[in-house]
C-alpha cells in the first residue's frame, strides 16, 4: 500500500517534473526543424487560418516541382507578434503572410528583408499596392490582395447610391420614419471608436493623419491629429453623432455592425470585402459604391490595406524563401487561388482582370478604393489607433470636438518617438 | 495557510512529540526497506525515469546547438539529481518535495526573476536583439538595386560536391546569352562551348561545375545569400535561386567610429549604447535598435512621467474599490445563498446547487463578451428588457456598476461553493446551543456562525482580492477600461492598474516590455503589501477563535 501511494505520487510528480525540465529549453521545435531541413530543402510559411488553407495546395505544388518540402503553418492568433518573437529566437518561418501595415514594426525589429523585384515584375502590380509595401524607399513585401472600405447598401431599401453623406442621412432618416429600418447607417464605432472605419469621413471633412515626407513616405513628425483641420473635421462628424443626426452611434460595434445590416435594420453599411459573404448568406440584394463624402467637402478616402508576402530576415532557408516570394508569388495563378479562398481584389493586375469578369463586386470595391489612401505602415501609426478611436467615440457621444481631439493629438505625439 | 493554522497548535506540543520521534526513527525506515517491491511500482518507476531521461535528451540537443553550456549543466544536474533521488532508497521527504519545488522554480521563480531583469532593460519593439543583429538588419535592409542595372537569370552551381564544394553563380546575360561565372573574386566569362543554356537563360550544364537543383541549393541557403560577386557598379547578389541583380549596400557599419554611414546622403548615425540605437548629431535615430541595460530608468519613468503618474492614484483607488467590491459582493451573495440552502427546512437543495453553479461552469471569457453585448445601449438585452435607455458604458458610474454586476454574476458561485463547504464543517450543535440560550437566529449567526466561517474563508477572500486586483479580463473584455474622459484617452473610468499598464506598454508605438515589467513590479508590491497585512490580521483572528 505504502509503495503504491508513493508510486502514484512519484508518477504525478515525475510527469510534472518532466514537463518542468522540458520548459527550460524554449527552442526545441527550432532544432527539430533544422535537423529535418538538413536532409532536403524545406520552406516554412506562416499565415493566418484562411490563407494557410489556400496556400497549402500551391505550396505543395511548388515543393513537388522543385524537389523541396513546403510546410504551410496556420497561426490563428497574433501572427505578427508571434512572428517577431519567434524570429528573434531563431525559430521563426522563412516566409510570412500578413497586412502591409506590419512593415514598420517588422523592419524596426529586423524581422524581414527587402525583396528585390525587377522593374517589369513591379509594373505587373497595382501601383497603390506597390506603394503600400514600399518603406524607406525599399520594397519589403510582395502584395497579393488589396482591400478597402466601401458603402454597401440594401437595394430593396435604398435603390440609389447616395452622392453625399447628407443624402445618405436624409434617405436613412426617411426609412427610419417609415419604420423600414431602425438605424440610419451601420458604421462601426463601439465605445472606444474605430479609426479605420471613420477615416473616410474624417478625410472628406479635411482631416489627415500624417503629412508626406520628401521620399513619399508618411512623415511621423507632421501629425495631423490635433491640428485645426482635424478639429474642423470632427465638428462635421459630431453633427452626424448621437447628439446630432444620430447616424453615427457608439452602440454600433464591430460585432453587431454587419449583423444589423444583414438583419435589415439599416440600409447602409460601411465595410469591406469581408462583409460580402455574410450579405450573400442572408440573401440581401446589395450594391457597392464608394463611401460618400460631405457635401462640398473633399472626396472620402478609405484606407487601402494590402496583404503581402514577406521574407523573414532570420529564416533558415532565405534563398529558397526569396525564390518563392520574388519569383513565384508574382505569378497570377497563386493570386487567383488566394482570391478563390477569400474574395479580396488581387493586387496583380493580370489576376484581377482574370477574376473581374466572374465577380462584379471586385470592380466595385476597386472603384471605391481608387482614391483611397495607403494605410500608413510607419511604426508611429500604432500610436494613432487607440487615442484617435477614443476621441472619435467621445465626439460621437457628444463631447466637445476641439477639446477632445486636441487631447488626442497630445497623447499621440507624446507616444511617437 | 496550513503553516499558519498548525503554527499555534504545534507550539503547544513539542514536549510530548520530541522524544517520541527521536525514539523510533529506525523502525519505519527498516519497515520501508523491507516493504515488498511490487511489479507495478517498479514498472511505473522505470517508465517515469525513462521519461525524464528522454525529455532531458530531447532538451539537450537544442542547448548544445545553441551552445548554452550553462543551461546544459543545469539540465544535467537536475536530471542526475532526479535519478539519484528516486533510485536510492533514502531521502524519503525529498521524493515528495522535489517535484513541487522544481515546478515552483520553473513556473514561479524563473518568470519573476525574468520580469525583474527585464524591468532594467529597454526590451521592446525596435530593441529586441543584440547590437550585431541591428547592424546586420540595417546593412541588409539598405541594399538597393543599382539604377539602370539589368537582372540576370541565375543558376547556382558548385565546384565539386554539391554539399561542400565552393559555391559559384552562373549568370546569363539576357541580351547576348553569354554565361559568366561569379564568385567572391568577380565575374569571368565562360567559353560558350562549355555551357548549355536553356531558353530563358537557365544554365543546364557547365563544364567543371555541378549545377544545383532547388533542393540542393536550399541546403546551401546561407552560402547563397552570403555570396556577393563584386562588379564595377556594385555587387551581384541573388534574389532567390533563379535571378541575380546588381545591388549596393547604401549603409555600412564602421567599427572605427562605431557608427553607420550612408554612402548616398553622407549621413552618419553614431551608436548610443545607453539608448540602444544609432543616432545622428541632431537626434534622429535609426529604427533598428538593440537591447541595453537602462538601469532604473523605467522605474523613474513610472514615477516622474506625468502621463503615467498623473492618473495613477485615481486608478489605484478605483482598483481597490473594484477588488473589494468584486470580492465583497460575491461573498455576501454567495454566503446568503449558502446559508439559505444550508437551512434544514430547505427542500431540493441539490437541484438549486446545480443551478447555482452553472455560471461557474461556463468559460468566463465568453461570458464577459456576452455581458458586454447585453449592456449595449440600443441592441443590448438589459436596456431592451427593462425598457431603459441607459448608456451603460458611456457614463463613469454606470460603467463601474456594470463591471461590478458582471463580476457578481461570474463570481458568486465560487463563494457559494466555499461557504457551503465551510458551513458544513461548523457543528450544528453550536447554533442549536445558542438557540437554547435564547439567541435570535441573527444573533447566533453574528456571534457563532460568521466568525467560524471567516476563520476558514478569510484566506480565500484575500486570495480572491489579490486575484481581482489584477483581473485584466473582467475589465478589458467588458469596457476596455472606458469610458474615457474627453481630454484623456489614456486612463478610463473602469481602468485597473493592469489594464492601464497594458495600454501604456503595448498601446503606444510598439510594445515596451521593459516599462511593462517595471509597472508590474510596482503592482506586485502593492498587492503583496495588502495581502501580507491581511494575512497577519487573519492570523490574529485565528488565534482568537481556535
Amino acid at each position: 500500500m505504502r509503495i503504491r501511494t508513493a508510486g502514484v505520487v512519484a508518477v504525478l510528480g515525475l510527469a510534472l517534473a518532466a514537463t518542468g525540465c522540458g520548459s527550460d529549453s524554449s527552442d526545441e521545435p527550432a532544432a527539430k526543424e533544422s535537423t529535418k531541413a538538413a536532409t532536403g530543402g524545406k520552406l516554412v510559411i506562416w499565415a493566418d487560418d484562411k490563407r494557410a488553407a489556400a496556400l497549402k495546395p500551391f505550396g505543395e505544388k511548388f515543393g513537388q516541382e522543385n524537389g523541396v518540402t513546403v510546410e504551410v503553418q496556420a497561426v490563428s492568433k497574433d501572427l505578427q507578434t508571434n512572428f517577431v518573437t519567434a524570429s528573434q529566437q531563431g525559430s521563426g518561418p522563412d516566409v510570412v503572410v500578413g497586412a502591409h501595415d506590419w512593415i514598420g514594426n517588422l523592419v524596426q525589429n529586423g524581422a524581414i528583408d527587402p525583396v528585390q523585384l525587377a522593374a517589369e515584375q513591379k509594373s505587373a502590380f497595382n501601383e497603390t499596392a506597390v506603394k503600400a509595401v514600399t518603406f524607406n524607399g525599399q520594397l519589403y513585401g510582395v502584395p497579393y490582395a488589396m482591400e478597402n472600405l466601401a458603402l454597401i447598401r440594401n437595394t430593396e431599401l435604398a435603390p440609389e447610391a447616395p452622392k453625399t453623406i447628407e443624402d445618405l442621412v436624409a434617405a436613412g432618416k426617411k426609412l427610419k420614419a417609415e419604420k423600414k429600418a431602425s438605424e440610419i447607417l451601420c458604421l462601426q464605432s463601439g465605445q472606444n471608436g474605430d479609426a479605420y472605419h471613420i477615416y473616410p469621413l474624417y478625410s472628406s471633412a479635411g482631416g489627415y493623419l500624417f503629412g508626406t515626407a520628401a521620399n513619399g513616405d508618411y512623415d511621423p513628425k507632421d501629425l495631423g491629429v490635433g491640428k485645426p483641420e482635424s478639429i474642423a473635421a470632427f465638428q462635421k462628424i459630431a453633427k452626424l453623432g448621437e447628439k446630432g443626426e444620430g447616424a453615427l452611434k457608439r452602440s454600433i460595434t464591430p460585432e453587431n455592425s454587419i449583423a444589423t445590416f444583414t438583419g435589415k435594420k439599416c440600409a447602409y453599411l460601411v465595410s469591406g470585402p469581408w462583409a460580402i459573404a455574410d450579405a450573400k448568406k442572408a440573401n440581401i440584394s446589395y450594391d457597392i459604391s464608394p463611401v460618400p463624402g460631405f457635401a462640398g467637402g473633399k472626396e472620402a478616402q478609405p484606407f487601402v490595406g494590402v496583404q503581402s508576402f514577406y521574407v523573414a530576415a532570420k529564416g533558415k532557408n532565405k534563398a529558397l524563401a526569396q525564390e518563392f516570394v520574388a519569383n513565384h508569388v508574382t505569378t497570377p495563378e497563386l493570386a487567383v487561388a488566394l482570391y478563390n479562398a477569400e474574395p479580396r481584389p488581387p493586387a496583380l493586375t493580370a489576376a484581377l482582370d482574370q477574376v473581374k469578369g466572374t465577380d462584379p463586386d471586385l470592380a466595385k470595391f476597386q472603384e471605391a478604393g481608387k482614391n483611397g489612401q495607403v494605410l500608413p505602415a510607419i511604426p508611429a501609426m500604432a500610436a494613432i489607433w487607440d487615442p484617435f478611436g477614443k476621441a472619435e467615440a467621445a465626439i460621437i457621444g457628444g463631447a466637445d470636438p476641439a477639446k477632445t481631439i486636441t487631447a488626442a493629438g497630445k497623447t499621440i505625439s507624446g507616444q511617437i518617438k | 495557510m496550513s503553516t499558519s493554522l498548525s503554527g499555534p497548535g504545534a507550539a503547544t506540543q513539542p514536549p510530548g512529540r520530541g522524544p517520541l520521534r527521536s525514539g523510533s526513527p529506525r523502525k519505519p525506515r527498516t519497515a520501508r526497506n523491507h516493504a515488498p517491491i511490487t511489479l507495478t511500482g517498479l514498472l511505473v518507476k522505470v517508465v517515469l525515469l525513462g521519461l525524464v531521461a528522454g525529455i532531458a535528451i530531447w532538451a539537450a540537443f537544442p542547448l548544445v546547438e545553441a551552445e548554452l553550456w550553462g543551461g546544459l549543466a543545469i539540465l544535467l544536474a537536475t536530471t542526475a539529481g532526479l535519478f539519484y533521488l528516486y533510485l536510492s532508497p533514502r531521502h524519503i521527504p525529498g521524493k515528495y518535495l522535489i517535484p513541487g519545488t522544481l515546478f515552483l522554480v520553473a513556473f514561479q521563480i524563473l518568470p519573476v526573476l525574468y520580469t525583474v531583469s527585464t524591468a532594467f532593460t529597454n526590451f521592446g519593439d525596435g530593441h529586441r536583439g543584440s547590437k550585431d543583429d541591428a547592424i546586420v538588419a540595417i546593412q541588409s535592409g539598405s541594399v538597393k538595386q543599382v539604377p539602370g542595372s539589368i537582372q540576370y537569370p541565375l543558376t547556382v552551381a558548385t565546384k565539386g560536391d554539391p554539399a561542400t564544394g565552393a559555391l559559384v553563380f552562373l549568370v546569363t546575360d539576357p541580351t547576348t546569352n553569354t554565361v559568366s561565372v561569379g564568385d567572391t573574386e568577380g565575374l569571368r566569362q565562360l567559353d560558350a562551348g562549355s555551357v548549355t543554356v536553356a531558353p530563358g537563360g537557365k544554365v543546364t550544364a557547365a563544364e567543371g561545375y555541378q549545377i544545383l537543383n532547388f533542393g540542393e541549393a536550399s541546403n546551401r541557403s546561407r552560402d547563397i545569400t552570403g555570396l556577393v560577386v563584386p562588379t564595377s557598379g556594385g555587387a551581384l547578389r541573388s534574389s532567390g535561386l533563379s535571378r541575380a541583380y546588381e545591388g549596393k549596400a547604401i549603409r555600412a557599419y564602421d567599427a572605427g567610429c562605431d557608427c553607420i554611414r550612408d554612402s548616398e546622403t553622407g549621413k552618419t548615425w553614431t551608436a548610443d549604447d545607453s539608448a540602444g540605437s544609432f543616432v545622428t548629431a541632431d537626434g534622429e535615430a535609426l529604427a533598428q535598435g538593440w537591447k541595453v541595460n537602462v538601469g532604473l530608468r523605467n522605474f523613474s519613468d513610472v514615477l516622474t512621467d506625468p502621463a503615467i503618474s498623473g492618473p495613477f492614484f485615481g486608478t489605484l483607488i478605483w482598483n481597490f474599490a473594484f477588488a473589494l467590491g468584486s470580492t465583497g459582493f460575491t461573498f455576501l451573495l454567495g454566503m446568503g445563498i449558502a446559508l439559505a440552502l444550508h437551512s434544514p427546512r430547505m427542500r431540493g437543495t441539490n437541484f438549486y446547487r446545480v443551478l447555482l453553479i452553472l455560471p461557474y461552469a461556463m468559460p468566463s471569457f465568453a461570458m464577459l463578451l456576452v455581458w458586454r453585448d447585453m449592456f449595449n445601449t440600443d441592441f443590448g438585452l438589459i436596456n431592451n428588457l427593462f425598457g431603459l435607455g441607459v448608456d451603460w458604458f458611456g457614463e463613469t458610474w454606470s460603467a463601474r456598476l456594470a463591471v461590478l454586476l458582471v463580476q457578481l454574476w461570474l463570481g458568486y458561485p465560487y463563494m457559494f461553493l466555499v461557504t457551503t463547504g465551510a458551513l458544513q464543517a461548523i457543528p450544528r450543535e453550536l447554533t442549536e446551543a445558542t438557540a437554547v440560550d435564547g439567541a435570535s437566529p441573527f444573533q447566533s449567526f453574528r456571534a457563532v456562525t460568521l466568525p467560524l466561517l471567516l476563520v476558514a474563508i478569510s484566506p480565500l477572500l484575500i486570495a480572491s482580492f489579490a486575484y481581482n486586483f489584477n483581473n485584466f479580463n473582467a475589465v478589458y473584455f467588458v469596457t476596455e477600461g472606458g469610458p474615457f474622459p474627453a481630454d484623456n484617452p489614456t486612463a478610463g473610468a473602469t481602468d485597473l492598474l493592469i489594464t492601464y499598464t497594458y495600454r501604456l506598454a503595448f498601446g503606444a508605438q510598439g510594445a515596451e516590455y521593459g516599462l511593462a515589467a517595471a509597472v508590474s513590479i510596482f503592482i506586485f508590491t502593492i498587492v503583496a503589501t495588502v495581502s501580507a497585512i491581511s494575512f497577519s490580521r487573519t492570523r490574529k483572528q485565528e488565534e482568537v477563535y481556535s
